[in-house]
């Protein structure tokens, strides 16, 4: 049975890793808040460049002759999978269920017979996937932003790197999976298809002016399929940025989460290991009594 | 057209929203060429290539230099939408720490290995060379 001094030492380090949990907490909730300012800072650009997107492939019929970033290479063969994580810990599930979500796709696309290679973004990633896919790993990127928020040339740097595959043609077919942000809650592990680049037909129909300058016929310097060229690898650029400033608002989410949970448990555990410090010594106490009752009784 | 109308101009970078002001005319860098834009202008899309963007915001005053990495114009007949990825006032450029970045750039595709980061590299450095430019015809 632990003595006295047992309880005291356990909820003496309990209250400090409290202490820790709430810290952490804090810090993630105001490290969240700027995250998110920042993924709506970048939304006018993206926007921007979505419309862009949609007015010069609006012109351009799709051939062969097309950049291959928007027609592929004709081959499904290779696929290059980035997977983006946090570089730190301690964030609940964020980091282990996109690493299983990667894992599965791993497993299906290798399963279909096609080559997997691996970019990993983020120092989890590369841990995790180090354990099993360790073959399969061709470049790993940690610490991006240097610990500060992401800018968006540190991201370019991925970009660039997978272009560069890209034009060797060292793969055919790339995907992110990234941690989107739903909510403050959730966080949903998404693979999305970057290259070959699929338009989206826009889900938000374009504003009223907008669609009356669609109407207007538009110049195009150089020609359409000279800035498509152009267009495709920043706008690639721009699908990275957004994703990492999705899972790194989701990182500073769910580890607010997670540090919320922890400080409660925490809570729980010093109410429990009070009142079993507290019957202890009371059982200590009556012990002593009865010691000296049945002393004084054997006089 | 009155002779004095503005439009509205703004200059987006992934980051944020840069500059977002009336302008009367903006000289753009387009990757054929020099062209300028005021309130009206036809629908135009185009490529723009590293240098410097002129914006004037209202006849006879002093253009405002704004050096851009490239990227894309959007113009319409009351806006001018410019995406770029880097964009620094002309003013706060420094020639000397760019012949400095270029110099450093240089000794690290003398060492880079592979091709891959090589290629990355001389893209730098085309475009510091550009900014080099910007920063002494200021």
């Amino acid at each position: 049975m632990p003595s006295l001094k047992d309880y005291r030492n356990r909820i003496v380090s309990v209250k400090s890793t409290r202490k820790i949990t709430s810290a952490m907490k804090m810090v993630a909730a105001s490290k969240l808040k700027r995250s998110q300012e920042r993924a709506e800072a970048a939304q006018p650009y993206a926007t921007a460049m979505a419309g862009m997107m949609e007015r010069v492939a609006g012109n351009v019929v799709i051939t062969n002759a097309s950049p291959k970033l928007l027609a592929g290479t004709g081959k499904d063969d290779v696929h290059v999978i980035v997977v983006i994580t946090s570089d730190r810990g301690l964030a609940g599930g964020f980091n282990g269920n996109l690493v299983r979500t990667a894992r599965h796709e791993i497993r299906t696309l290798t399963a279909a017979g096609k080559t997997v290679k691996l970019v990993t973004v983020g120092r989890k990633a590369r841990d995790l996937l180090k354990r099993d896919h360790a073959d399969k790993i061709i470049k790993s990127f940690t610490n991006l932003g240097g610990g500060k928020f992401l800018s968006f040339s540190d991201v370019d740097e991925v970009t660039q790197y997978v272009l560069s595959l890209f034009e060797e043609g060292a793969f055919d077919v790339a995907h992110i999976i990234y941690n989107k942000f739903v909510s403050v809650l959730t966080q949903k592990p998404t693979m999305q298809q970057i290259i070959p680049f699929k338009i989206e037909k826009s889900a938000a129909p374009l504003k009223n002016e907008k669609t009356q300058e669609l109407t207007s016929p538009y110049t195009f310097e150089p020609e359409e399929e000279k800035i498509l060229s152009l267009l495709l690898p920043k706008n690639l650029g721009v699908q990275m940025f957004r994703a990492m400033l999705d899972s790194a608002a989701g990182e500073h989410a769910a580890r607010m989460t997670a540090m919320d949970n922890a400080t409660r448990n925490a809570g729980d555990m010093i109410k429990q290991l009070s009142i079993k410090y507290n019957r202890a010594r009371q059982a200590y106490i009556t012990k002593e009594l009865i010691e000296i009752i049945s002393g004084a009784e054997a006089v | 057209m009155e002779p004095n109308q503005t439009f509205n101009f703004e200059l987006v970078s992934p980051e944020k929203i840069l500059a977002s002001e009336p302008a009367w005319q903006v000289t753009i860098p387009g990757e054929e060429g020099y062209f300028g834009v005021r309130a009206g202008h036809m629908s135009l899309m185009a490529a723009i290539k590293p240098g410097v963007v002129e914006v004037i915001a209202k006849e006879g005053d002093a253009p405002k230099k704004i050096f851009i990495a490239g990227g894309f114009a959007d113009v319409t007949a009351a806006n001018c939408t410019i995406l770029a990825e880097q964009a620094v006032n002309v003013a706060d450029l420094n020639a000397a720490t760019i012949e400095q970045d270029i110099a450093n750039l240089n000794d690290e595709i003398k060492v880079a290995s592979d091709t891959t980061q090589k290629s990355i590299l001389q893209k730098k450095l085309a475009m510091a060379a550009a900014k080099l430019d910007a920063a002494k015809a200021a």
